[in-house]
């Protein structure tokens, strides 16, 4: 029988990165009475860091800064599907020791925020980017047959079947762990 | 037809790493994962000592986090570390492999299915009787059973083990002095 109360979720863990939709324009004048208004959807931490990088973007774009604009309206953007697995390709351009890159990652995910969690933590692992030095330039829901990186294109298999070679014996709870332990821990899984 | 391409390369270099030593596991390790043929065809060449796999339909037992002691059926595989997953009584999420120990039941269902048919797989697999009369299973709920018992109880048990000791100890003293005899 379905508890329909109790619907408790594994992955509703605190996201670090949160998506928002920041809408802003330059504040109206005696010149332009009904200025342009722009949307962007952007990562951030908290809303406060949101707005911050909106204005940084825009200003980029535009001739309008935080001190002569105004946000309109700022929203987090939730995943729509979370219980669907997909492959998300994500743009980026980052900037390195040695200068500014492009780059074009995948990730399979279930949500776009989990992926881009993934894509922050790799890039800090594998090329020593910290966040900051990172701008997602675009991010998009992959169809498995465009998929362009192998180590996801081995996971679009309908009849996928692998043994867990190795498992690590762990107490259930961290309150019963031990430093040592009176027999060898049978590793076979 | 290049992922088909691709894969024959792996195969042809891992396969042959494997096989010629089969007992390592980090070689093992890196076969994973292949398309099941090629998992079927290298357990028969290698008689790999792996019986339970990770696969649509496995049976899965959570030991670490707030769902621990669920079982749940894997749905999907996500990518090399996590699988979603899926029980009747909670919504289908993501879970890390090092979070699952998998069981000996396999329940055949396709990938991602609707709640209710893979209510109605279970039931036709008789999971929850399966698990419940395993070994494992039942050593769960003695566990549990032992858990739950207040003192009452406890006093009982020992009075029963008292008894089951005297009774073991009668009949070992009849056949040490049918020995001597």
């Amino acid at each position: 029988m379905i508890k329909l109360f109790s619907r408790r979720r594994f992955d509703m863990v605190a996201f670090r990165f949160h998506q928002y939709q920041v809408v802003g324009r330059a504040l109206p004048t005696a010149a332009d009475e009904h200025p342009k208004i722009y949307r962007m959807k952007l990562w951030a931490t908290n809303e406060v860091r949101a707005k911050s990088k909106f204005w940084y973007f825009l200003r980029k774009l535009k001739k309008v800064k935080k001190s002569n604009g105004q946000v309109l309206a700022i929203n987090e953007i939730f995943e729509r599907k979370p219980t669907k697995i997909k492959n998300y390709g994500i743009w980026l351009r980052y900037q390195s020791r040695t200068g500014y890159h492009n780059m074009y990652k995948e990730y399979r995910d279930t949500t776009l925020n989990g992926a881009v969690e993934q894509m922050y933590n790799e890039m800090a692992s594998r090329h020593r980017v910290r966040h900051h030095c990172i701008q997602i330039i675009k991010t998009a829901t992959i169809p498995s047959k465009l998929c362009k990186r192998e180590s996801t294109k081995q996971f679009h298999d309908s009849k996928i079947k692998f043994p867990l070679v190795f498992k690590k014996v762990r107490p259930p709870t961290r309150k019963l762990k031990t430093t040592y332990k009176a027999s060898r821990p049978n590793l076979f899984m | 037809q290049g992922r088909f391409r691709i894969s024959h390369h792996a195969l042809d270099r891992t396969v042959r790493e494997a096989i010629s030593n089969p007992n390592d596991h980090k070689t093992l390790g890196a076969l994973r994962p292949l398309s099941s043929a090629v998992v079927e065809s290298l357990s028969l060449a290698l008689k790999m000592p792996f019986k339970r796999y990770v696969e649509i339909g496995r049976v899965a037992f959570v030991t670490y986090g707030k769902e621990y002691g669920r079982l749940v059926v894997i749905v999907d595989v996500i990518d090399q570390n996590r699988a979603l997953v899926d029980s009747p009584e909670m919504v289908r999420g993501q879970i890390n492999f090092k979070r699952l120990s998998l069981t000996d039941i396999k329940i055949d269902i396709p990938r991602v299915p609707k709640k209710k048919t893979l209510i109605d797989a279970m039931e036709t697999a008789d999971v929850k009787n399966k698990w419940e009369n395993s070994s494992w299973g039942r050593k769960l709920i003695v566990q549990k059973r032992r858990a739950s018992l207040n003192d009452f109880d406890r006093f009982k048990v020992m009075l029963a083990k008292i008894k089951r000791g005297g009774a073991i100890r009668q009949e070992l003293a009849k056949l040490k002095k049918a020995d001597v005899a």
